[in-house]
């Protein structure tokens, strides 16, 4: 199924490594997003780290037994969160095979989705305060099932443009019905 | 075009082509059966007013105390008679107006809809995107000889909703759409319509037979019985004989055995207790408005399901229910996207089954039930016909036996298994989590006390998805999913060994690519390979109508 004008960094669908089950794959073929959606990630778990002690503070004024604990534990999980994320930063990846995009993310819980070109409805481009400032956006690829659930996250606002656009012209040249 | 030939014996004379590429109003009865019922509220409310006036003109005697008394002792009554006669003047008038702004129009590529006095309303779908036609008839507008005509297309309430046309109309109008939306050409679909129309004056099968002979004497009345009397199942574009039939005591033990009931006889066993036990006023509290419900709701089922029939056509599968609002809906071959076949737990020892779809453009509707629903209740052999006109793809020998193994094996059957180690996930189904492919499908089996198998034709697969959690992790599991357009097919294996798992992504991914490549099943009458749906496995389908053979010959029909 290799189609010469596809894209260089593309393979010829076959299996995405040898590698051990339960292992993410390690392949050098995946498309890495930005090392900067670091600073998105650690910013959002910072966010996410604090609410969770937010919570906390309550019961701590009421003086109830598990306050403390509590705040312990959020402090921990926090903690943990901002640690794992260039870590989780890392383990999100997509390849443009020659007929389908394969999209990866996750650690803990890690998933892998692939979907056919000709499947695209249309793609959005989002971009928070963040990754604004951070100069990054995030792409959608939205199917006819609401489940799909694409999206890469951390693209250079000008990868993401360019990668709309190939998108785009790769699902006209497949273009297939629902 | 225009001199398209009038429907011998089925539509009045004169009458114009409704898919000329004109623009045409809809069934003149249109305003009283849209909003009839609050017409007729007025008019009721009027009349029960005015009823005591006139018993006391007619017959003098008491008058009691109502709003017309008061206007009569002080001299208004003329006043009040005029208010309601120009309210129901002015409602009769934008009725009226809204009808004449009404219009519809069928062209070679799209259906156009333009509506609305105030705010215009013009709303345009193109025929290769129909996701399926259908007719209702509710019984207020069969009284009428009125129908519904709805041409769905994917998106949330994407439809074109004709309401309402003349029966005979909406019925031609279905063919001519299903005709070019399949992308025959325009002078074949012109000869087929003849051809159609020439069929249904000459061959009126079976039960028809009778109604249709006397229906050719004039007069409305006779008209109108001859149309509620019809076989719900157009015999001019269907085979006549519907592959299924149900018989009513099956479906009343479907609803008898249901969950519905379990629930209802928990509850009225709640309340029993309760009321035993000293709150006797719950009894009546609860038990009168429930009855009465439950009984509303078994009903409403009951004759919705009935008269249920399932055929395929040249343009697709139609399915046909209801007793007295009747409906019926055309699904173009290539618009079913997943498959499901169910069987409650209760429903085991009879061994009957029900086939739900997912369909684009049906989620979130309040008819979704009914119009996912192809199959309420029916045995494994009921099954078989109706997946061999849903997806003709399984009709071969050989899938006959996975589908029967998806059905009722409890392991094994040319599916793949689940290993032993995945029972945290399915303690009882393990052995029977698994899937198998076909040319064109995936099966995907699972339950162990509610069965299911759901099927996805490869060229319907929207994206695939492989999840894997820490517990997954830890036992060397994998999820896989099947995405396709929302739906109550549920279509994911929720563990299976990690190697297998990542081996099934990667080839189902592919063959969801080929599938979609070669699927032409949006004009499914222009290419020669189009996916037309097969008879074969439908013993009592007739051959069809040697008059119909514009249309290409079928391709499928070759014994795998």
């Amino acid at each position: 199924m290799s189609d010469p004008e596809v894209p260089p960094h593309t393979d010829d669908g076959q299996r995405v490594s040898p590698e051990r089950p339960g292992v993410p794959p390690q392949a050098d073929d995946w498309q890495r997003v930005s090392p900067k959606y670091v600073g998105v990630e650690i910013v959002s778990a910072a966010i996410g780290a604090l609410v969770l002690c937010g919570i906390t503070v309550p019961f701590i004024v009421l003086g109830t037994w598990f306050g403390w604990p509590a705040l312990g534990l959020a402090v921990v999980i926090g903690v943990l969160n901002l640690a794992f994320a260039p870590r989780r930063v890392r383990s999100i990846g997509y390849r443009l095979r020659a007929d389908d995009l394969v999209f990866r993310r996750g650690i803990m819980f890690h998933r892998r989705v692939s979907v056919p070109y000709g499947r695209m409805q249309l793609i959005d481009i989002n971009r928070g305060p963040v990754a604004r400032a951070l100069g990054l956006a995030e792409l959608k690829f939205v199917t006819a099932a609401a489940a799909t659930g694409v999206s890469i996250p951390g693209l250079v606002e000008s990868d993401a443009d360019a990668l709309r656009d190939r998108l785009v012209s790769l699902a006209e040249s497949r273009r297939i019905g629902l | 075009m225009s001199g398209a030939p009038e429907v011998a014996g089925a539509g009045k004379a004169g009458r114009p082509d409704l898919a000329d590429g004109e623009w045409h109003r809809l069934h003149p009865a249109t305003p009283l059966l849209r909003g009839g019922i609050a017409l007729i509220a007025v008019l009721g409310f009027a009349l029960a007013n005015f009823r005591e006036r006139a018993v006391e003109l007619l017959f003098g005697g008491p008058v009691p105390d109502d709003p017309f008394q008061t206007a009569y002792e002080r001299g208004h009554l003329g006043w009040v008679g005029l208010a309601l006669v120009v309210g129901l003047l002015v409602g009769i008038a934008g009725f009226y107006a809204s009808w004449r702004m009404h219009t519809f129009r069928v062209g070679d590529d799209v259906v156009e809809v333009r509506s609305g006095i105030l705010f215009r309303t013009h709303r345009r779908a193109r025929l290769d995107r129909i996701q399926g036609v259908s007719i209702a008839r509710p019984l207020f507008a069969r009284i009428f000889g009125a129908a519904k005509l709805d041409i769905s297309v994917a998106g949330q309430d994407a439809k074109v909703q004709l309401s309402y046309l003349g029966s005979t109309d909406a019925d031609r109008l279905r063919r001519e759409v299903l005709l070019l939306a399949s992308g025959v050409q325009q002078s074949e679909a012109d000869r087929t319509t003849v051809a159609a129309a020439a069929d249904l004056s000459a061959t009126a099968p079976g039960s028809a037979a009778a109604v249709a002979a006397t229906g050719q004497a004039d007069g409305i009345v006779h008209q109108r019985v001859r149309e509620l009397l019809a076989p719900e199942l157009d015999p001019s574009a269907a085979p006549p004989e519907s592959v299924v039939r149900i018989p009513p005591g099956r479906l009343i033990g479907s609803l008898v055995l249901s969950g519905f009931t379990v629930a209802l006889l928990v509850v009225g066993a709640i309340v029993v207790v309760a009321s035993v036990t000293g709150r006797q006023e719950l009894l009546v509290i609860i038990l009168v408005p429930g009855v009465l419900a439950a009984g509303g709701y078994y009903f409403n089922r009951f004759t919705k399901s009935l008269r249920y029939s399932i055929a395929g056509t040249s343009d697709g599968v139609r399915i046909g229910y209801g007793l007295l609002s009747t409906s019926n809906d055309t699904l173009p071959p290539g618009r079913i996207h997943a498959v499901e076949v169910s069987q409650p737990l209760l429903w085991r020892p009879a061994g009957w089954w029900m086939i739900r779809i997912n369909r684009a453009g049906a989620a979130g509707e309040a008819s979704s039930q009914t119009s996912t629903t192809m199959l309420p209740v029916g045995t494994v052999d009921d099954v078989r016909r109706v997946l061999g006109l849903l997806l003709p793809g399984l009709a071969g020998e050989q899938t006959r036996e996975l589908v029967l193994a998806g059905l009722v094996a409890r392991k094994g059957g040319g599916f793949s298994a689940a290993p032993r180690r995945s029972w945290p996930y399915q303690p009882l189904s393990w052995r029977r989590t698994g899937s198998a492919i076909t040319a064109d499908a995936v099966l995907l089996r699972s339950g162990f006390v509610w069965r299911h198998l759901s099927i996805v034709p490869f060229a319907r697969v929207q994206s695939l998805r492989l999840t894997r959690g820490p517990l997954h992790r830890a036992l060397r599991l994998s999820e896989l999913t099947v995405h396709t357009v929302a739906g109550p097919v549920r279509s994911n294996l929720p563990a299976l060994d990690a190697e297998a798992a990542d081996e099934s992504f990667e080839a189902w991914a592919r063959a969801a690519v080929r599938a979609a490549a070669a699927d032409t099943a949006h004009r499914w009458a222009a290419h020669p390979q189009a996916t037309a749906p097969d008879v074969q496995l439908a013993q009592t389908v007739a051959p069809e109508a040697p008059h119909a053979d514009p249309i290409p010959p079928r391709p499928g029909g070759d014994p795998a």
